[in-house]
C-alpha cells in the first residue's frame, strides 16, 4: 500500500512540476468513453481534458449523463470502452485497493452534501485524517478547525448535520471534501436547491480553492449563473454525448449571439439552453416526439376492441 | 355447430393453464434467484466482515473500531433491555400458570420449575430476546444504512476511500450478536424469577423450585442457549446489514421502507429456521438428555 501511495505521490509531484513550469498537462483525460445501463446508451464517445489548476464546469440538461460522468471520473462507475486516466494513471483496470489510494487525492462534493448524520460537523471534517494519517488528536483538530474556518463554519464545530441548513451542509461537506489537501475536487451539482445568496458563496469558495489551494476543479451543474461565474472552460453534455467543449469565453459569445446568424442547429441548441429560451430546438425535439401516433395508437386500439 | 364452438374454448383453457404454469415456473425462478442472490450476498458480507474484524484485531496501527463498537451495543442492546424483560417476566408467569392444574392433578405440581428451567434456557429465553432484537436492532439498522444509500453516505464513504464494511457493518454486526447473548442471559434470569415468584403464589416452596431448577438446566443447557442466541444476534445483524446496502439509491423512502419490513420477516424466518435446525442437532446427538 506504501508502495502505491508513493508511486501516486510521485505522479502528483510530476504533474505539480509540469504545472509550476507553465506546461499544460491535463490531469483529468478522458479517450473515447462509452457506458450503456442496459440497452440504453448513456455516455457516446466521451473525450475529455482537464488540466491542472483550472476549474472545468460540465453541464447539460437533466438526464443527459452529467452525474454519470462524474461517477466514472471518480472510479465508482467503470466504462463499457475508452479510457479515465487522472494523473496520467489508467482507472478502468486499476484495483479497488489502488484506487482507494488514489481517491486520498481527490474530493468530493456530492449534491446532498452527504454528511454523515451520526456524526458531529466537526467529526465528519475529522473522519478521512483519522482514518488515513497517523496524526494525533491535537493536530487533527486543529486541521479540522483550519478547514472549517476556510467554509465558514469553525463555531459550528460541535453541531450535527441535522441542525444545519442546506447551505451549511454543503460548506460542511466542502471543509470534509479538502480535509486531505486534494489535488482534484469534483463538485456535484453545488448550487443546486441552494437560495441565491448561497449559491454565490459557494461559487467563490469552489473558485477560491482552485485560485489559493491550486486545485483542479471539475463540477458538474445546470445552473448558467454558476456556470460563468466559476468556469474556465465548459464542457456541454446532450443525450450523452459531448455537444462541444471550450473556453467560458466561447460559450458567452455563443449565449449573446444573434439566432439568425447561427447556422448549425447544434448551436442554436447550445444557445437555447445557455440562454434557458422556453422556445428553441430543445422545445422543438421535445414537442416532436411521437405525440400524434401515441393517440392515434390508443384509438386504434379501443378500435380493435 | 358445437365441435366448431368447443375448439376456441379448448385453446383459451390451454392458454389460460400455460399461462397458469408459466406463471407460476417464472414466480419460482424469480424466488429462486432472489434467495440465492440474498444468501450469496449474505456469505460474501460475512466473509468480508471476519476479514475485517481480524484485521482490526491483529494488524498493528490498524483501527479496531471499539468506540463504534460501544455505541452501538448501547443503541441496538440497552434499549431494548424493558422489552425483554417485561416479556420474559409474563412468559415466566405465563408458562407455570398453564401447566399448574394439570401437573397439580398427577401430584407433580414443583415440575413446574423444571419446564421452566428448561423451556427458558433452551428456547425462550434466547428466542425471544432474539424476536424483540429484529425489530430493535434489525429493523432500525436495515432502515439507517438504506436511508445512509439514499442519502448519498455510503457513496461518500466510497470516494473517501473508507470501506463500508469495516465502517458500518462490522460494528453493527458484533454489536448485534454481543447484546443478543448478553440479553439472553438478562431474560434467562428473569423468567427464572418471575417463575419462582408464580410458584411460590401457588404454594410451591421456594427452595424446592430453585433446587429443581438447577437440577434441569446443567452449564451445557445454558451454554447451548447462549450458542443459539448468539447465531441468532448473527443472522438478525446479517440480514439488516445485507438488506439495508441493498437498497437502491433512487428507490428513496419506498426502498428503505421495503428492506426494513423485510428486514422483521426474513429475520424471525431466519432465527425460527435456525433454532429448529439447532434443536434437530442437539437432539440427535442426545444433548438434551
Amino acid at each position: 500500500m506504501r508502495q502505491a501511495t508513493k508511486q501516486f505521490g510521485d505522479s502528483i509531484f510530476r504533474f505539480r512540476i509540469m504545472a509550476g513550469k507553465g506546461q499544460r498537462q491535463p490531469v483529468i483525460e478522458v479517450r473515447d468513453m462509452a457506458k450503456s445501463f442496459g440497452t440504453q446508451r448513456v455516455l457516446n464517445d466521451i473525450n475529455l481534458d482537464v488540466y491542472t489548476g483550472e476549474i472545468m464546469v460540465v453541464m447539460g440538461g437533466s438526464g443527459c449523463g452529467k452525474s454519470t460522468l462524474l461517477r466514472h471520473l471518480i472510479g465508482s462507475l467503470r466504462p463499457d470502452k475508452g479510457s479515465v486516466k487522472l494523473f496520467g494513471e489508467e482507472i478502468t483496470t486499476m484495483s479497488e485497493k489502488r484506487l482507494n489510494d488514489l481517491r486520498k487525492h481527490f474530493g468530493i462534493l456530492f449534491q446532498s452534501g452527504a454528511l454523515f448524520n451520526s456524526l458531529t460537523v466537526g467529526d465528519n471534517v475529522a473522519l478521512p485524517l483519522r482514518e488515513h494519517t497517523n496524526l494525533d488528536e491535537a493536530t487533527i483538530n486543529i486541521m479540522v478547525k483550519i478547514k472549517l474556518e476556510l467554509v465558514g463554519l469553525r463555531e459550528h464545530f460541535g453541531k450535527m448535520p441535522a441542525q444545519l441548513s442546506g447551505g451549511m451542509k454543503k460548506r460542511a461537506a466542502l471543509a470534509r471534501a479538502i480535509s486531505l489537501d486534494p489535488q482534484i475536487l469534483f463538485y456535484d451539482e453545488p448550487s443546486a436547491g441552494l437560495d441565491p445568496v448561497t449559491s454565490a458563496q459557494i461559487d467563490q469558495l469552489i473558485i477560491d480553492f482552485t485560485r489559493k489551494l491550486h486545485v483542479t476543479s471539475v463540477v458538474v451543474t445546470h445552473e448558467m449563473d454558476s456556470a460563468f461565474t466559476i468556469a474556465d472552460r465548459i464542457c456541454m453534455l446532450d443525450r450523452g454525448t459531448i455537444l462541444k467543449s471550450g473556453s467560458r469565453e466561447e460559450f458567452e459569445a455563443l449565449r449573446d449571439s444573434d439566432p439568425e446568424q447561427l447556422q448549425s442547429e447544434q448551436d442554436r441548441l447550445l444557445r437555447q439552453f445557455l440562454r434557458g429560451d422556453a422556445e428553441g430546438p430543445i422545445t422543438d425535439r421535445t414537442m416532436n416526439s411521437d405525440y400524434e401516433d401515441d393517440l392515434l395508437m390508443v384509438s386504434l386500439k379501443r378500435e380493435q376492441e | 355447430m358445437k365441435e366448431v364452438d368447443s375448439a376456441p374454448e379448448a385453446a383459451r383453457g390451454m392458454n389460460l393453464a400455460g399461462g397458469l404454469l408459466g406463471g407460476l415456473g417464472r414466480l419460482t425462478l424469480r424466488g429462486g434467484r432472489r434467495i440465492f442472490s440474498m444468501f450469496g450476498g449474505m456469505s460474501l458480507l460475512l466473509g468480508d466482515s471476519m476479514c475485517k474484524t481480524a484485521a482490526g484485531i491483529f494488524i498493528p496501527g490498524r483501527r479496531a473500531g471499539g468506540e463504534a463498537l460501544i455505541f452501538q451495543m448501547v443503541r441496538v442492546g440497552v434499549r431494548a433491555i424493558p422489552i425483554v424483560v417485561l416479556i420474559q417476566m409474563a412468559i415466566g408467569m405465563i408458562l407455570p400458570l398453564q401447566m399448574f392444574p394439570k401437573l397439580d392433578e398427577f401430584g407433580q405440581s414443583e415440575q413446574i420449575a423444571t419446564i421452566n428451567a428448561i423451556a427458558g434456557f433452551r428456547e425462550l429465553g434466547p428466542l425471544m430476546t432474539a424476536v424483540v432484537l429484529c425489530g430493535f436492532a434489525g429493523a432500525s439498522i436495515a432502515a439507517e444504512l438504506g436511508t445512509m444509500v439514499t442519502a448519498e453516505e455510503i457513496e461518500a464513504l466510497k470516494a473517501s476511500a473508507l470501506n463500508p464494511v469495516r465502517f458500518l457493518v462490522v460494528p453493527r454486526l458484533l454489536a448485534t450478536i454481543i447484546m443478543t447473548v448478553m440479553l439472553t442471559v438478562i431474560a434467562d434470569v428473569v423468567m427464572i424469577g418471575s417463575g419462582m415468584f408464580t410458584a411460590v403464589k401457588l404454594g410451591i416452596d421456594g427452595s424446592t423450585y430453585f433446587h429443581l431448577t438447577t437440577e434441569a438446566v446443567d452449564v451445557w443447557g445454558f451454554v447451548t442457549g447462549l450458542i443459539k442466541a448468539g447465531v441468532f444476534g448473527l443472522l438478525t445483524g446479517l440480514i439488516a446489514c445485507h438488506l439495508g446496502l441493498s437498497v437502491k439509491p433512487w428507490q428513496g423512502s419506498e426502498g428503505v421502507g421495503r428492506a426494513t419490513t423485510n428486514t422483521v420477516v426474513y429475520c424471525i424466518v431466519a432465527i425460527i429456521a435456525a433454532d429448529a435446525v439447532f434443536t434437530l442437532i442437539f437432539y440427535s446427538y442426545g444433548l438434551f438428555d
